[in-house]
């Protein structure tokens, strides 16, 4: 390793001086801008001021990294320290999903939620303990090629191109859903000009500079996500709790929101509102059960209003009456779906979900089913995480086998950060609402409220179905975004905040689709092309070929994204679930069984996948819709959650295989030894490419 | 190369660090999370158990376990002599 004219202590410091002018140059600019809202600057030009500005110092930091060395654009010439590393995996790993819509979850799903942020941080604990000292060790690019080198040959290769490729790709498409909506909100910009917008930043930096450029980028974005996301949550605490550390107390703010659950669901009013949503959707039920009797029906009883208005004369009344006639559905099939939507009202009839309670269920048996969902989700976040090469990854660019175990704990301390913040956001915004916002008049809605119903109907609808003028919390519909979304403004901080807000969510996605982006890329130039096609390619040839590659995966993912495919969060969760059944036993196994071969991680990975895919698929109804024989879930397990079946089938069929097989060559068998141990003396193998 | 007796000591003192260290994890993960009902009943700070766990409390396990791993080792490797020597 090089040590020498280099001395890993001193870029260090230097690192440290740099990321703090870095830190303190940033909030100056939010100060500056602040100053510049009271002036009376508009909330347009500073929405654009935080998008250019900080998409600009992405593209410069790409710039003064770019890179055509081999081993700087691959694994950024492995000598960044752990701490640094550590903020880097910290924002590759936090997407769009969990800047803005994890908070949103748990404040819609209560306990259920908190599976998410078990399981997308004890994944780390497997990352540390069972694979980045050893994959470190081992030292190479990409993971397909700690597959192939271990069990030898191009079909583990291949198979492992394209796990990787297909989890990454399914990923990244979610993070330029993201870009794109949230450069749209805040700009006003369309939303495929955003994705563009945000694609040239992309870009300019992981083209120019690899995985070298990508990781610095990585650390500025982590330091504005996360000041993005502490900033309105401590304000929001201060109002609540009265202390700016509102982790620690806002447990007496849940017990209030508890109290507060039971007074909505015993209060008449609110119970009036429920009861009209159950009439409503029981005729939707009986409508969608007669359809035709329930249409001639229908347009019966307008018809007759409008005869009955003539014949009163009252004009008003004509007028309203022949507005419902021109208003009727014109056939059966549009008529249908306004049954449908009737009878999905079904949903808003069951009062406020107890926040703090976990897995409610009408029986023990629907609790059960709830508790068994909530672990496969937890089992299947956690495998994955540690399966998901784009993490793997970046534990190949510390300068040493210690390195990668302290960058770990690190990682996961940054992570912490903001997933132990996700929770009481949501309770804290939660409380705000059922006090501030329920029993407050229509007349008078609170300022965020009446804002983003004006602006977002999709994010948050109040509509006075008991017209008494008042709001019930069973007449507020809210989109899981709004939570963070609005939160600046729930906490009545000024318009500046939402901007930084904006930026932050603008780092979380553009970072993490960064990491995924250079992933398929490598693994097609890399894995493939060099390792596959070319073996004697020059390394200025395989560098170029990577960067042309990544333009065109990254245009090929923009163009996925602009068709908008739906369900994006069970994309999402399925990458998972491929990831933990696919990745996760060949790789464990390979470090901790020496006799685990090349046939049982053949047929394991093949095995693992196939069954995780044939569960998904039978049981996904996106799938069963298209005509694939459906069949009943396996023990209540929900889809999302296959890696829970696939991942026991892969580490079973391995062992089997291996065993019925030849062991391992004795070159083989050295590789793993030289994996185990961070220094061997006078080893022979010496597997760390440059 | 031949791995010496020390060697294998080595190893299987990793094995068993590991093995403790996955152990506490299975059990605020999952067996926290089978119980989390039965744990609500009890009050800490103000929060139920289980939820109180499954927010915050497993969490800050898990960055403990990872930050108690990478010390044991980083001892283990100096006592057995397969460090990396002065890297930083």
């Amino acid at each position: 390793m090089s040590t020498g004219t280099f001395s890993h202590s001193a870029f260090n410091s230097q690192l440290k001086k740099y990321y703090t002018f870095y830190a303190g140059g940033f909030i100056g600019f939010v100060i500056l801008l602040a100053i510049a809202e009271q002036m009376g600057m508009s909330r347009q030009w500073i929405g654009y001021w935080f998008l250019f500005a900080t998409i600009g110092l992405y593209a410069g930091i790409g710039i003064m990294s770019r890179t055509s060395e081999v081993s700087e654009y691959y694994v950024a010439g492995r000598r960044v320290p752990a701490f640094f590393n550590g903020m880097a995996t910290g924002a590759d790993w936090m997407s769009a999903a969990s800047f803005i819509a994890m908070a949103g979850g748990l404040f819609l799903g209560g306990f259920d939620g908190l599976a998410f942020v078990m399981g997308w941080t004890g994944g780390y604990c497997l990352v540390a303990f069972l694979l980045a000292p050893y994959l470190r060790k081992f030292g190479q690019f990409t993971i397909p090629d700690f597959l192939a080198e271990r069990y030898g040959g191009n079909i583990v290769r291949t198979i492992g191109i394209i796990s990787a490729i297909t989890c990454s790709f399914v990923y990244v498409v979610a993070q330029i859903y993201g870009v794109g909506l949230i450069t749209s909100r805040f700009t006003g910009l369309e939303f495929g000009i955003g994705v563009f917008v945000g694609l040239g930043g992309i870009l300019v930096c992981s083209m120019l500079g690899g995985m070298k450029a990508v990781t610095w980028t990585q650390v500025a974005q982590y330091i504005i996500l996360i000041i993005a996301y502490m900033t309105p949550v401590v304000w929001l605490g201060i109002k609540h709790t009265g202390i700016p550390i509102p982790h620690v107390a806002y447990g007496y703010t849940l017990q209030k929101v508890t109290e507060l659950e039971k007074k909505i669901t015993a209060d008449p009013k609110e119970q009036e509102v429920r009861k009209t949503f159950a009439d409503r959707a029981a005729a939707g039920r009986a409508a969608l059960a007669n359809q035709d009797k329930a249409f001639a029906d229908g347009k019966a009883k307008v018809e007759k209003d409008l005869a009955d208005a003539k014949a009163s004369g009252d004009a008003a009344k004509v007028a309203a009456a022949d507005k419902a006639v021109a208003a009727y559905p014109k056939d059966v099939v549009a008529a249908r779906s306004i049954w449908q939507r009737e009878a999905g009202l079904q949903a808003r009839t069951g009062g406020p979900r107890p926040h703090a309670e976990p897995y409610p269920g009408k029986d023990e048996k629907a609790r059960d089913t709830a508790r068994l969902n909530f672990i496969g989700i937890v089992f299947c976040m956690m495998f994955g995480t540690a399966a998901l090469p784009h993490i793997l990854m970046r534990y190949y660019t510390t300068p040493s086998v210690q390195q990668a175990r302290v960058s770990v704990f690190w990682s996961l301390f940054f992570i912490f950060l903001l997933y132990f913040t996700a929770p009481c956001l949501a309770v804290l915004a939660k409380f705000d609402m059922y006090s501030n916002l329920v029993g407050s008049s229509f007349a008078a809605l609170p300022a965020w409220a009446a804002n983003w119903a004006k602006v977002d109907p999709g994010l948050l609808n109040i509509t006075d179905i008991n017209k008494d003028g008042i709001v019930q919390w069973a007449e507020v519909v809210i989109g899981g975004d709004l939570i963070v979304l609005a939160t600046p403004e729930i906490a009545g901080l000024p318009y500046v905040v939402s901007g930084l807000v904006a930026a932050g969510g603008l780092a979380a996605a553009l970072s993490t689709a960064d990491g995924l982006l250079l992933t398929i890329a490598n693994a097609l130039s890399h894995d493939l092309y060099y390792k596959m096609i070319d073996p004697s390619a020059s390394t200025t040839k395989r560098v170029t070929i990577s960067k042309v590659l990544l333009i065109f995966v990254a245009i090929t993912a923009a163009w996925v994204t602009s068709l908008k495919p739906g369900d994006i969060l069970f994309l999402v969760g399925a990458a998972f679930s491929i990831a933990a059944s696919a990745f996760f036993p060949p790789l464990v196994m390979g470090v901790f069984w020496k006799r685990a071969n090349k046939w049982g991680a053949i047929i394991g990975m093949l095995a693992g996948l196939g069954i995780c895919l044939y569960y998904m698929m039978r049981t996904y109804p996106f799938f069963t819709n298209m005509g694939i024989p459906k069949m009943d879930l396996w023990w209540g397990l929900n889809p999302i959650s296959a890696g829970m079946i696939g991942l026991p089938v892969g580490v079973i069929t391995i062992w089997i295989v291996s065993l019925l097989t030849a062991p391992p060559s004795k070159e083989v068998q050295e590789l793993v030894e030289h994996v185990r141990y961070p220094h061997l003396k006078g080893d022979s193998v010496v597997s760390e490419a440059r | 190369m031949e791995l010496t007796q020390k060697h294998h000591e080595y190893w299987r003192k990793n094995l068993v660090y590991t093995a403790i260290l996955l152990l506490i994890w299975f059990i605020v993960t999952f067996v926290e999370a089978w119980y989390a009902r039965e744990l609500n009943g009890i009050t800490f700070f103000g929060f139920p158990l289980g939820f109180y766990m499954s927010a915050q409390g497993s969490l800050a396990i898990y960055v403990i376990l990872i930050g108690v791993y990478a010390w044991l080792m980083t001892g283990l490797d100096k006592e057995y002599g397969v460090d990396e020597g002065d890297l930083e």
